[in-house]
């Protein structure tokens, strides 16, 4: 396949008019047109041009243009002022970042927004009622005094609500091991499995 | 973070033709201008601390990828997430030793988060290979030296080790693959290829820098694992210092085929300890035919690790290896299938 020659023009760089004449040279032509055609999020030429990303948070679509280095964490904090996601470790070790992506918890810290392009994000903004009323998680924080300083916490709830759904909240010893990616440094962890085990029953009332 | 071209793959072949396109100089994988991203639970942490420096970002996670049993055995497609295969019913019934590898490793977010292709070629947590502050270091600099030889080395490797390089291998889910002889199939530049998983990663020697068989622009697209006699009879033991979200200090993937209480053949992987996945041949031969026991336990145990070379924190890994393994051995014995 004969990607020589675009490459010496433009060694260590991509642009999109090499990507294409490379491309239009190997054997798998429509397969590039229909992976290109499908994406809105191509590539720019210059890494640090803003690319567009659309996300829909909690229900609302929000179109941004973001350097594509942005994670979903500080997309959500520094553009679209959902501050409820924390920053606790930035490296995908602390948990307090977890929100849900497609209704599957992942780290938003360890997500870039480019890749979320498409999925349904919910962060503990998203959770409580419209009219107000809590989630039966928050409430159950709330009940079984589940944190101290409150910094994990959002990550905690999320991670918690996504436990019970997955059905691995069965047992304490089955909370204990599903919530051992969220860290609590005041260690209200007995207060966290006692608020999960209250919140599982409310949740499957609902 | 280092700005980077984003590109989204929709087609295997697509992804390998934009990583290929950036990825002409001489340079291995791991160091290449383009570098694909599934979960990116590796490689975004990598980047942001300046370890990887891609060029360009090739997005894989929105691959197609399926569990499936065919006439070779199990096929786990590499796009098919950590949680997903380890919850899989198959693969917990039948092949215990992969669903509980998985399992075990990570948190339930990152297994939700990261790929299987991607989770057999995540990189070494040795310190001196995450923290760019040190000069020294073989792998992310070669021919810097080696700043954990006389380091903070307790969790790196005693096996398969050289003077250029001792991190260990951080996987769990590779030590079953490579237990279980699976196969893993890859599409490159040149085609598509499958080799054994036992030849795809390679020991650090003097060039640690090179971790894997693969070229620039391969992309692994699926393992495929043989059923055997002793698929059913396997488990994973893992050993850490906190029982959960932490990386073994030692583990074993173990796979028995038994009559009665003798053992007709057996399975072994050691995690933990080496430099790479660790097929434990020499423990195999020692126990096969043998009774399943306390004593034949231990010497296979002891033939493990007989090969190992200890440094200045890490000595402790021999005994606990060896206990480990046992205790695995032990339990494979005594499962009911």
């Amino acid at each position: 396949m004969g990607f020589s020659m675009s490459q010496s023009e433009k060694p260590g760089g991509l642009n999109r008019r090499s990507f294409l004449t490379a491309t239009a040279m190997g054997a798998t032509l429509p397969v590039i047109q229909q992976a290109r055609a499908q994406q809105a999020e191509s590539a720019p030429a210059d890494p640090r041009a803003p690319v567009d990303v659309k996300l829909r948070i909690n229900g609302r679509d929000q179109s941004l243009r973001l350097d594509a280095r942005t994670t979903l964490l500080d997309t959500l904090r520094e553009h679209v002022g959902l501050t409820g996601s924390k920053k606790g470790c930035d490296q995908g070790q602390c948990g307090a970042c977890t929100v849900l992506v497609d209704g599957t918890r992942v780290l938003s810290c360890l997500t870039l927004a480019v890749m979320a392009q498409g999925s349904e994000i919910t962060t503990i903004e998203g959770l409580a009622s419209s009219d107000g009323a809590l989630h039966p998680m928050q409430q159950a924080f709330i009940d079984h005094d589940a944190f101290q300083c409150g910094y994990c916490t959002p990550g905690q709830i999320m991670s918690a609500v996504a436990c019970v759904n997955e059905g691995h909240a069965g047992t304490n010893d089955d909370i204990r091991e599903y919530m051992s990616g969220n860290l609590c440094r005041c260690a209200a962890y007995p207060n966290i499995v006692a608020a999960i085990n209250q919140a599982k029953n409310e949740m499957r009332k609902a | 973070m280092r700005p980077f071209l984003y590109e989204r793959a929709d087609q295997p072949e697509a992804a390998v033709i934009a990583a290929r396109i950036q990825g002409q100089q001489q340079a291995p994988p791991t160091a290449a201008a383009a570098q694909f991203i599934a979960g990116g639970t590796t490689i975004l942490d990598l980047m942001k601390l300046d370890v990887m420096q891609p060029q360009t970002l090739v997005n894989v996670g929105k691959l197609p990828g399926t569990i499936e049993m065919s006439d070779q055995g199990l096929r786990l497609g590499a796009s098919v997430k950590m949680a997903e295969a380890a919850e899989n019913e198959i693969v917990k019934r039948d092949f215990p030793v992969i669903a509980q590898a998985l399992q075990l490793a990570a948190s339930q977010q990152i297994r939700n988060m990261a790929s299987l292709g991607g989770n057999v070629l995540q990189r070494t947590r040795c310190p001196y290979f995450r923290d760019v502050s040190y000069s020294a270091c073989n792998k992310r600099n070669p021919g810097s030296g080696c700043s954990a030889l006389d380091g903070h080395n307790r969790n790196l490797a005693i096996l398969g080790t050289s003077d250029k390089c001792i991190a260990s291998y951080p996987g769990d889910f590779a030590q079953a693959l490579i237990a279980l002889d699976a196969q893993v199939e890859t599409l490159g530049p040149n085609g598509g290829r499958s080799l054994a998983f036992a030849d795809l990663h390679k020991e650090p020697g003097d060039t640690p820098n090179i971790e894997t068989q693969l070229q620039p622009g391969e992309l692994i697209s699926a393992f495929v694992v043989p059923t055997g006699a002793w698929t059913r009879r396997s488990l994973y033991l893992k050993i850490r210092d906190r029982e959960s979200y932490e990386f073994a200090l030692a583990s074993a993937a173990i796979a028995l085929d038994m009559d009665g209480q003798t053992v007709r053949g057996s399975r072994i992987a050691l995690g933990g300890v080496a430099t790479r996945p660790w097929r434990a041949r020499e423990a195999e031969e020692t126990i096969n035919g043998q009774t399943l026991n306390d004593e034949t336990a231990r010497g296979a145990a002891e033939a493990a690790f007989r090969g190992a070379k200890v440094y200045s924190h890490n000595a402790f890994k021999v005994e606990l290896g060896r206990r480990t393994l046992a205790r695995a051995l032990l339990d494979a014995g005594r499962m009911e299938i």
